[in-house]
């Protein structure tokens, strides 16, 4: 099989012009001035924004365990149905994700908006308006609504593996329904809570539309900010690079945090 | 217990179809408000396939995801072949660049191949446009169209290559007829993926498109930007029926194979 090595070239070659190389320049330009000078005035003026990296974190963070407190549930159920009946059921709740991601938020903006479908709704019964768009909850919402998915199926593939007999077993050996969950169920899907929960946090963290569209202006996260660097009225693609650099060194903590709780040969990502 | 159960997972149905379906009924309104229902139109359809920009922007990303979608097949297939092939360490270099573009937030991906293409521009005769958003999507779908070869691999006795060329067989002769075969349901579900990939991408293409060059996504975005056009709503609906369908077509497709299979028993 040595002499294939060569299939890989093209690739290769591909793989460092287009992957590696613009990465390589996103840390050059965070490390240099316009000039080409080496400073590190990007990075430290990133300090300037440290209210938005921690409104995104937190705000990714909120979503990310809400969805894992809602798939949870959907996931084991899907586990648990007749064999035949699990394809189907998870193609149905799998369909909204095909569906681009942005006229799913533009839904949320029909339903949430001032003059929306909510608040009309409620309108009827003599409440409100509230107003419900251009709030945080509503980007942590879009957050969830548009990620969810991405919680469901890494757990439900871990569920489904879990051998039947296990769970009998244990019930045999004198554990009731709620030991089961917490000493068989949930450190059997550690893995898939590991890759949901970074699933849903590192698209999460990074968005720039929820809350573009549902957050109104208020509630900028890093993704805006990296976005108006680089295509906005504040074109720095220097600061950009940086504050793209710092998103990257979070992501990397996270994920390696993660890791830690994830047997090696079980990541799934 | 049980029933708990399926009202829950009936609740999370719902919260997942019900603001789809307030695109769908919205988008035979009459009036341009989002709140009343006042009478029945397809006005927004007919309107909708009078619009040139969305159309010719359906047109490009079709053309776009179609040209990716091979392009990254090909040079993914020949990739894994000599990845599969290579030494340990080298091996899990090449992995770990790969693996960058899924593991990397879209924006990042996004603007570095911006900064590239920027690069590229200020010092050749070179423009943002079609080519840029090609290679730009032809590099997020060839990690795809990799990992889903490689564990085709791991199910393949490495000794078939070279039994087949014992026998007799060119070495273009055993990759056709003995690995090709061995790895194409991984060729194929890659080459799917990396398909819809394309065509559904909005965050890389927004960085590497420029101005002239529109998506249907970037379309869309512009569209919700500006004032209420119940246009989107009617191309919702379309996106929701199409996608169904094709779905429910993929199930019974699956379904109908798996029985076939079951009857001839595990195929060696």
């Amino acid at each position: 099989m040595k002499k294939l090595k060569v299939f890989s070239a093209p690739y290769l070659v591909w793989m460092i012009v287009f992957i590696l190389v613009p990465l390589l320049m996103v840390a050059y330009f965070a490390f240099t001035t316009d000039s080409g000078k080496f400073t590190i005035k990007n990075i430290s003026n990133v300090g300037q924004y440290a209210n938005i990296f921690v409104r995104s974190i937190w705000l990714a963070l909120v979503a990310t365990v809400v969805c894992l407190l809602l798939a949870y549930p959907v996931a084991y159920l899907l586990s648990r149905m007749e064999k035949h009946k699990q394809g189907t059921m998870l193609l149905i709740v799998m369909l909204p994700m095909w569906m681009n991601f942005l006229l799913r938020t533009y839904a949320w903006m029909t339903l949430l908006g001032n003059n929306g479908v909510i608040n009309h709704v409620l309108g009827i019964f003599g409440l409100g308006p509230y107003k419900l768009i251009n709030t945080s909850g509503a980007v942590v919402l879009g957050m969830v609504y548009n990620y969810l998915p991405f919680m469901i199926l890494p757990l439900y593939s871990v569920m489904e593996k879990i051998d039947k007999s296990v769970i009998e077993a244990a019930s045999d050996l004198g554990c009731n329904s709620a030991s089961i969950m917490w000493r068989v169920i949930v450190p059997l899907s550690l893995p898939g809570i590991t890759s949901g929960i970074t699933m849903v946090f590192v698209p999460a963290i990074s968005t720039f539309i929820i809350s573009r569209m549902l957050g109104g202006g208020s509630n900028l996260l890093i993704g805006d900010l990296i976005e108006m660097q680089f295509l906005g009225n504040a074109y720095n693609p220097q600061l950009g690079a940086a504050i793209s650099l710092v998103l990257m060194v979070i992501i990397l903590v996270i994920m390696t945090v993660m890791n830690q709780f994830s047997p090696d040969d079980q990541v799934l990502i | 217990m049980k029933k708990f159960g399926k009202i829950y997972f009936a609740l999370i149905l719902l919260f997942l179809y019900v603001p789809i379906f307030v695109l769908i009924v919205f988008s035979f309104n009459e009036t341009k408000s989002r709140s009343v229902l006042s009478g029945f139109t397809l006005e927004w359809y007919v309107k909708l396939f009078h619009n040139k920009i969305i159309i010719s922007s359906l047109m490009k990303t079709i053309l776009i995801a179609t040209l990716a979608s091979i392009v990254s097949t090909v040079l993914g297939t020949f990739a894994a072949i000599g990845i599969n092939s290579m030494k340990k360490v080298p091996k899990a270099f090449v992995m770990n660049v790969t693996n960058m573009p899924i593991i990397n937030p879209e924006i990042v991906t996004g603007v570095s191949l911006m900064l590239l293409f920027v690069f590229f521009t200020a010092r050749m005769n070179f423009e943002f446009g079609f080519v840029t958003l090609l290679i730009a999507h032809i590099t997020f779908d060839v990690p795809y169209v990799i990992l889903n070869i490689m564990p085709k691999f791991k199910q393949m006795d490495p000794n078939l290559f070279e039994a087949a060329q014992d026998l007799g067989c060119s070495p273009m002769q055993a990759f056709r007829k003995v690995i090709l075969p061995e790895i194409m349901p991984g060729v194929i579900s890659g080459f799917l993926m990396a398909f819809t990939y394309s065509l559904d991408d909005f965050v890389i293409s927004y960085f590497t498109s420029g101005p002239t060059t529109q998506t249907l996504p970037i379309t869309i975005y512009s569209m919700t930007r500006r004032k209420i056009s119940p246009e989107i709503n009617a191309l919702s609906t379309i996106i929701f029926i199409v996608v169904f369908v094709i779905l429910i077509v993929k199930n019974f497709v699956e379904n109908k194979a798996a029985k076939n299979n079951s009857y001839k028993g595990e195929k060696i």
